[in-house]
């Protein structure tokens, strides 16, 4: 060592180099917080604790990948901010057992090699306590690994793969929408009941997602009825999605289902203008929401067409629609909206991020008063499936299944940014038939009153 | 021990005036034994640095270690060879795929496949180099940027195979008992990392004190006075540039095994611009250099993120403002110290040592 040491005065430049890169890091290192004393109390018995990492006796610290730029962004980036909002009005009423909840989202850019980093980031360096709606089929695959290793509560994962609902190998992590299979499911019930016979054709996105909603579809339809399915990739959306429509087209499809992200779907409803084909278009509930849509549209064609473009376009909803304003639940959403959220618009995106965020406070209630990460993973898998609240169906969590809602019903938009239900609820899993049922929609606590 | 590693001479008298060593580093000894020390060194301090880090700040010192070994590749190419690589992303995911190809389809040990990345990216980088000899200045830029455009979307073409868009999942390997019970995965590819950092920086350090790297200076400063001495100048080309995609694709390897998963959106030619730009920044052709722009290449995103937070920028400003941040970094290194940040250090130790002198 004593050599070593003597050579190491000699200043060869790579020790140098080696030294301020250690300086770095150590400068950085410093600046890591630890969590807070306890010592505030409530108005209970027992005493707030600092139960868990991100939770102190005062507040709860929970993070998010969202999609704020890149193709995912129109629409979906309203999510983030309206979970936000909904938790800054839980907070000025009461918070949860007296804790205030943050939401810090990050941009992901719906880029996996992003995710990766920015989930990191909340989970080793934010000491976030859960991951709350993480975006993205192809983004939350990158993490959620990850998350289960760290055994960090993956809660309702913003996107409909069936892959979140695997309790063995992801004990932490839940689904939150209906799985796509199941999507895929219901519109062939739906498509089976109302177009039997008819030429079918789907436009799908070439992952999870859209490989999911195929397979949904082809378990409810005679293969023979399927004349044409169409894949497209997210990254290339702005080439336009002219060559898989032309394709159905020439399939002769009569109806048209989109396995399709917001953006392509507006892309796909303009192409078969252009090319003059007028087919009965079914869609996801990814593509729900007509204000969404509407803006797209209107934004693509440079605003030649409005949500004229949308009139008949038939789809799911398993939430109210945010212009449903007799409903309790859009009542109170539209009151958060206007104090906390107004920036942002009024539409499905809002109503699915403060919807989660409800739930989610539901599944903190029932985790106890401090509680550890393992006490809110058990309180959802004994509780979770009684939950009530803005859901039209009800959740299918347990120890062996972590499935959010377990169907939808089926919507047809108007040409005027409204729509009406067309269907009963459509109940089933995975496996199993599907069947009809009445909703499940709960009334508003009088906590959030 | 020397002689089996490294071809060169044992004759440091005829170096370049630019590459030799000056005053008390001659007393240091033969160059290769002299690195292996510094290295050696180097991995102590670093094993007992991550000791007291917490794991994100593991996680992201463990990103430095892909970017440098990869910059390495591509500081050597251009700084001492003369020839500009716009493809270098591309090359890192030719060695990432290749390692998580590997991991997933068989039961290789960690070390083969780091090698394997290492060595499918070279036969990718010699043909590239025999592209690249018949090419010069933009040509070359151009060509090496179809690499980087295109190969992402080779992905996304054959999903089955790559993964497509969501790309596929990379497993960490999990810590050797000898390092304790408490060793994390993060942590132990940290030192993996350092260990293949300092192997890399030895090798290249020894190669451009060796004949091989005064060809490639040869090259560099005047192809027609090489072709003449005798030294096949396409030859020369193509060796740099298989030997620089090797250490890219080191590089991405390691760099697959850091994200834990490999997906065309990492690879983009924004890496590969970044790379590039982190490399003019470090100071082109120095091995030091590297080691800059790949803390540059880390830490500056993570700082443009906090920045544009406290100043509550547009979230369509604060998701470039890294990349704005390396163009201003860029003109302003290029006007003011054109040899980069390693230029501005060695300034500086240099008047330090007069300053010393002076008095005594």
């Amino acid at each position: 060592m004593g050599e070593s040491r003597s050579s190491l005065r000699r200043g060869f430049r790579v020790i140098a180099v080696m030294a301020a890169f250690s300086l770095v890091a150590a400068a950085c290192g410093s600046s890591s917080s630890t969590s807070s004393s306890s010592g505030s109390k409530t108005s209970g018995s027992v005493a707030n604790t600092a139960s868990a990492p991100g939770i102190t006796p005062t507040s709860i610290l929970l993070g998010s990948h969202q999609p704020l730029t890149g193709p995912a962004a129109p629409g979906y980036s309203e999510i983030g901010p309206a979970i936000e909002a909904f938790f800054q009005y839980l907070n000025a009423h009461g918070g949860i057992y007296g804790r205030s909840v943050t939401f810090k989202y990050l941009d992901d850019g719906y880029n996996p090699a992003n995710t990766v980093q920015v989930v990191r980031k909340l989970v080793l360096q934010d000491n976030v306590y859960a991951i709350l709606g993480g975006l993205g089929t192809p983004t939350h695959t990158a993490v959620v690994n990850f998350l289960n290793q760290n055994k960090v509560p993956d809660l309702f994962v913003a996107s409909g793969c069936n892959c979140w609902n695997e309790p063995k190998v992801h004990p932490y992590t839940y689904g939150w929408e209906p799985d796509y299979i199941i999507e895929g499911k219901v519109l062939g019930a739906y498509i089976k009941d109302h177009f039997a016979g008819m030429k079918v054709g789907v436009l799908y996105q070439n992952d999870d997602f859209g490989g999911g909603g195929l397979i949904g579809i082809k378990q409810m339809l005679p293969a023979s009825q399927i004349v044409s399915a169409q894949p497209y990739d997210p990254t290339t959306l702005t080439n336009g999605l002219g060559t898989q429509v032309a394709a159905l087209q020439a399939a002769g499809a009569q109806v048209v289902v989109l396995f399709t992200i917001p953006a392509a779907t507006a892309l796909a409803l303009l192409s078969m203008a252009v090319l003059g084909y007028h087919p009965t278009t079914v869609s996801s509930s990814v593509s729900s929401d007509p204000t969404t849509l509407a803006g797209l549209v209107s934004n693509f064609s440079k605003g030649k067409v409005g949500a004229s473009a949308l009139n008949g376009l038939y789809t799911l909803d398993y939430l109210p629609m945010s212009s449903a304003t007799s409903d309790p639940w859009i009542q109170l959403f539209l009151k958060i909206h206007s104090q906390y959220d107004s920036k942002e618009p009024v539409d499905g995106n809002m109503v699915y991020g403060m919807a989660m965020a409800y739930y989610f406070t539901l599944a903190m209630r029932a985790a106890g008063q401090n509680p550890t990460r393992q006490d809110l993973i058990n309180a959802i898998n004994s509780q979770g499936a009684t939950w009530t609240g803005p859901g039209l169906v009800p959740l299918g969590y347990s120890a062996t299944q972590h499935l959010g809602f377990m169907g939808a019903e089926v919507l047809q938009l108007n040409g005027a940014g409204g729509a009406s239900v067309v269907s009963p609820d459509y109940v089933t899993n995975v496996q199993g038939p599907v069947t009809t049922h009445a909703s499940v929609e709960g009334p508003v606590p009088s906590w959030l009153q | 021990m020397e002689e089996s590693m490294v071809e060169a001479k044992p004759e440091p008298k005829q170096l370049p005036a630019a590459q030799q060593p000056q005053g008390p580093r001659r007393l240091f000894g033969q160059p290769l034994v002299r690195n292996v020390i510094v290295g050696v060194v180097a991995l102590v301090l670093f094993y007992l640095l991550i000791g007291h880090l917490s794991q994100y700040r593991i996680y992201q010192l463990s990103q430095v270690g892909p970017y440098l070994i990869a910059l390495v590749g591509l500081s050597v190419l251009t700084g001492q060879n003369g020839q500009i690589s716009l493809g270098h992303g591309a090359l890192m995911a030719i060695g990432a795929w290749t390692l998580t190809l590997m991991q997933l389809h068989t039961k290789s040990p960690l070390w083969l496949m780091l090698i394997a990345s290492a060595l499918v990216t070279m036969v990718f980088g010699a043909l590239l180099g025999l592209v690249a000899a018949r090419l010069r200045g933009p040509y070359l830029a151009g060509a090496t940027l179809a690499l980087a455009l295109g190969l992402p979307d080779i992905t996304t073409r054959y999903q089955s195979v790559f993964g497509g868009y969501q790309g596929l999942e990379v497993s960490q390997p999990n810590a050797p008992s000898f390092l304790g019970a408490a060793a994390t995965p993060t942590e132990w590819l940290a030192i993996i990392e350092m260990i293949c950092v300092v192997v890399v920086m030895i090798l290249f350090a020894n190669l451009l004190r060796s004949r091989v790297g005064r060809k490639f200076r040869a090259v560099r400063d005047d192809e027609i006075a090489t072709q003449v001495s005798g030294i096949s100048v396409p030859r020369t080309q193509v060796l740099a540039f298989a030997l620089s995609a090797a250490a890219a694709g080191l590089g991405g390897g390691l760099f697959a095994l850091v994200s834990g998963n490999v997906s065309p959106g990492g690879y983009t030619v924004v890496l590969s611009i970044s790379l590039l730009a982190a490399m003019v920044i470090g100071g082109t052709g120095t091995l030091a250099g590297a080691v800059w722009g790949a803390l540059i290449m880390v830490y500056v995103p993570g700082w443009a993120t906090t920045l544009s937070q406290k100043l509550s920028l547009n979230q369509s400003v604060s998701a470039n403002l890294a990349l704005a941040i390396y163009g201003f970094l860029l003109v302003a290194i290029i006007m003011v110290a054109p040899v980069g940040v390693q230029g501005i250090v060695r300034l500086v130790i240099f008047k330090i040592r007069n300053l010393r002198k002076e008095p005594g």
